[in-house]
């Protein structure tokens, strides 16, 4: 029992570092840019495909990590430079109308490359094995996987509260009218940000392959999950959005050896929870 | 320094500023008095180009600014202290100045630190938990780094204690002998009446006087009238 609980409980920890990286992702975007964006899953799916396509013709993983999220994040520049900032002017509506048929275009455009089957990628041969935890074994590459997205987590963390463009986001977080007063291009500020969010989605995406696979509209169970644990982390807070990732997903992963049935709704719970104690999240700014 | 010719704006429907024309000449410091809601927060959002204007040029040293993004008016030498002081309240006050610095600036982090001790000793505490009126220096610092050659203040002394408001206008005059163009929103007549060389009243989107301020000190009925001075 305990053994399994402990796997249970690493589980929870991998599923919690993808939510964390793509909450982290979206509460920037969200938080910061006000467009609720829900492609955010749809950037996860594409990520985890162009990993799976890097790594398959290169023959090298680590470059599948580093090439699929900088791909997606230069895709979200575009989308962002050509469509979302011009619509900003339409209004909002406009922006999450255009957020919801890009979920259609992406998935339509995986289907049309890689074709709508699932993809079953095998774990990388050098993460071969796993430790034992108890009488379980517990895969290497899922500890591999907790590691760069908290290594990549603690990065964007340093970037954002200790260097002066950092400071220039958190300030565009709270009040970008006043940042653009101190003669800052604010529009091209959000570019970069929302091209860092979306990059975040598409690490997760490229991530999880190996665990899980990939489907065409993987990603839309986790654009509700990113918002469900933004708004448990408090909008625009980064730190929030970890925690309540990793929440969600120890959550998730534990209610599914006390009771599975639960495992969706828990997540739910969890945020009503939390929003009754503290409405403006757990690490709320507004 | 500043001409506003005829400028016309608001807010969606709602009209506000109704054919405002003031001038500003170079090193000089105008105040502009008006009742609550007169108009005189608008009139600074329409300069710094977060209000665009519907009618009417503003100039900036002859070159029309009207229709520019705020950060291209920054840029251009304008910086804008609001009313409610906005300082990035989860930044530091560190923070808060690096962000506004420019390297050309001749209001350096350090010299800042000078002219504000009292900021100089606060420098790494989040700016939120400031006082008001540490509050206020922070943004008038934080203007004061980008470099400016007109600054818009408005209502400075709101809401402070009368040794605060004291420093704020030491600290106005200082900017102004160092060469500083500004325009002064204010409802404290005293203040404004000692630190300008020019005046506009302003009432309902309307300048309804311009002079010195030795007139207006004078014009017991236009205070009585525009700005409800007792008399
Ligand atoms: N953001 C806004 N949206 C709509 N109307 C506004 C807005 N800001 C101000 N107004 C309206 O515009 C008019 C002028 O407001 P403004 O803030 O310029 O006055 P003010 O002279 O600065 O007054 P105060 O002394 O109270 O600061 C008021 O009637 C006000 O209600
Ligand atoms: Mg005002």
């Amino acid at each position: 029992m305990w053994s399994l609980l402990t796997v249970q409980l690493l589980n929870g920890l991998v599923l919690g570092m993808i939510y964390a990286l793509a909450a982290a992702g979206l509460t920037l975007i969200f938080g910061m840019l006000d467009i609720p964006n829900f492609a955010h899953g749809a950037f996860y799916a594409l990520g985890a495909y162009l990993a799976y396509t890097v790594a398959e013709k290169s023959g090298s993983v680590a470059l599948a990590f580093v090439l699929a999220p900088i791909a997606v994040g230069v895709l979200g520049l575009a989308v962002d430079t050509f469509f979302l900032r011009r619509l900003a002017r339409a209004g909002h509506v406009y922006q999450i109308l255009f957020t919801l048929g890009a979920v259609l275009v992406i998935q339509e455009t995986i289907v049309l490359l890689w074709g709508a089957d699932s993809l079953s990628v095998d774990v990388p041969s050098y993460f071969a094995g796993g430790v034992e935890v108890g009488l379980v074994l517990f895969p290497y590459y899922r500890l591999f996987l907790v590691a760069v997205g908290a290594l990549t987590i603690a990065a964007v963390w340093l970037a954002l509260e200790r260097t002066r463009y950092g400071a220039i986001i958190r300030a565009g977080i709270e009040d970008p009218d006043m940042v653009s007063c101190l003669g800052i291009d604010v529009a091209r500020l959000f570019m970069v940000v929302f091209g860092l969010g979306v990059a975040l989605a598409g690490l997760a995406g490229a991530l999880i392959v190996p665990v899980r696979g990939g489907q065409p509209a993987m990603g839309t169970q986790l654009t509700g999950l990113s918002f469900v644990v933004v708004v448990i982390g408090g909008m625009g807070s980064f730190a929030g959005a970890v925690a309540g990732g990793l929440l969600v997903g120890v959550t998730q992963a534990l209610m599914t050896v006390f009771y599975p049935p639960a495992s969706q709704v828990g997540v739910f719970a969890a945020m009503a929870a939390v929003l009754l104690v503290r409405p403006q999240g757990l690490f709320g700014i507004r | 320094m500043l001409r506003l010719d005829d400028v016309h704006s608001g807010y969606g429907q709602s009209q506000v500023l109704k054919g405002i024309s003031l001038e500003l000449a170079d090193g000089q410091v105008a105040a502009l008095l008006g009742r609550n809601g007169a108009g005189k927060s608008t009139t600074v959002k329409t300069i710094m180009g977060l209000v665009p204007p519907r009618r009417g040029a503003v100039l900036l040293e002859g070159r029309r600014i009207d229709g520019l993004p705020p950060s291209r008016i920054s840029r251009l030498g304008v910086a804008y202290v609001p009313e409610q002081r906005r300082i990035f309240s989860y930044l530091t006050v560190r923070e808060n100045l690096s962000i506004a610095e420019r390297p050309q600036s001749a209001w350096s982090v350090a010299r800042l630190c000078e002219m504000f001790p009292r900021l100089a000793a606060l420098m790494r505490q989040r700016a939120g938990t400031l006082s008001g009126g540490e509050q206020q220096m922070l943004a008038i610092a934080r203007a004061l780094a980008t470099g400016p050659r007109l600054l818009l203040l408005d209502e400075p002394s709101q809401g402070l204690a009368p040794s605060i408001v004291d420093a704020v206008v030491d600290s106005i005059a200082e900017m102004r002998s160092g060469g500083l163009s500004i325009l002064l929103v204010e409802q404290n007549l005293e203040v404004a009446l000692d630190l300008a060389d020019s005046v506009y009243l302003i009432d309902q989107g309307n300048i309804v006087f311009s002079g010195s301020g030795r007139e207006l000190r004078m014009r017991a009925d236009l205070q009585a009238r525009y700005l409800g001075v007792e008399t």
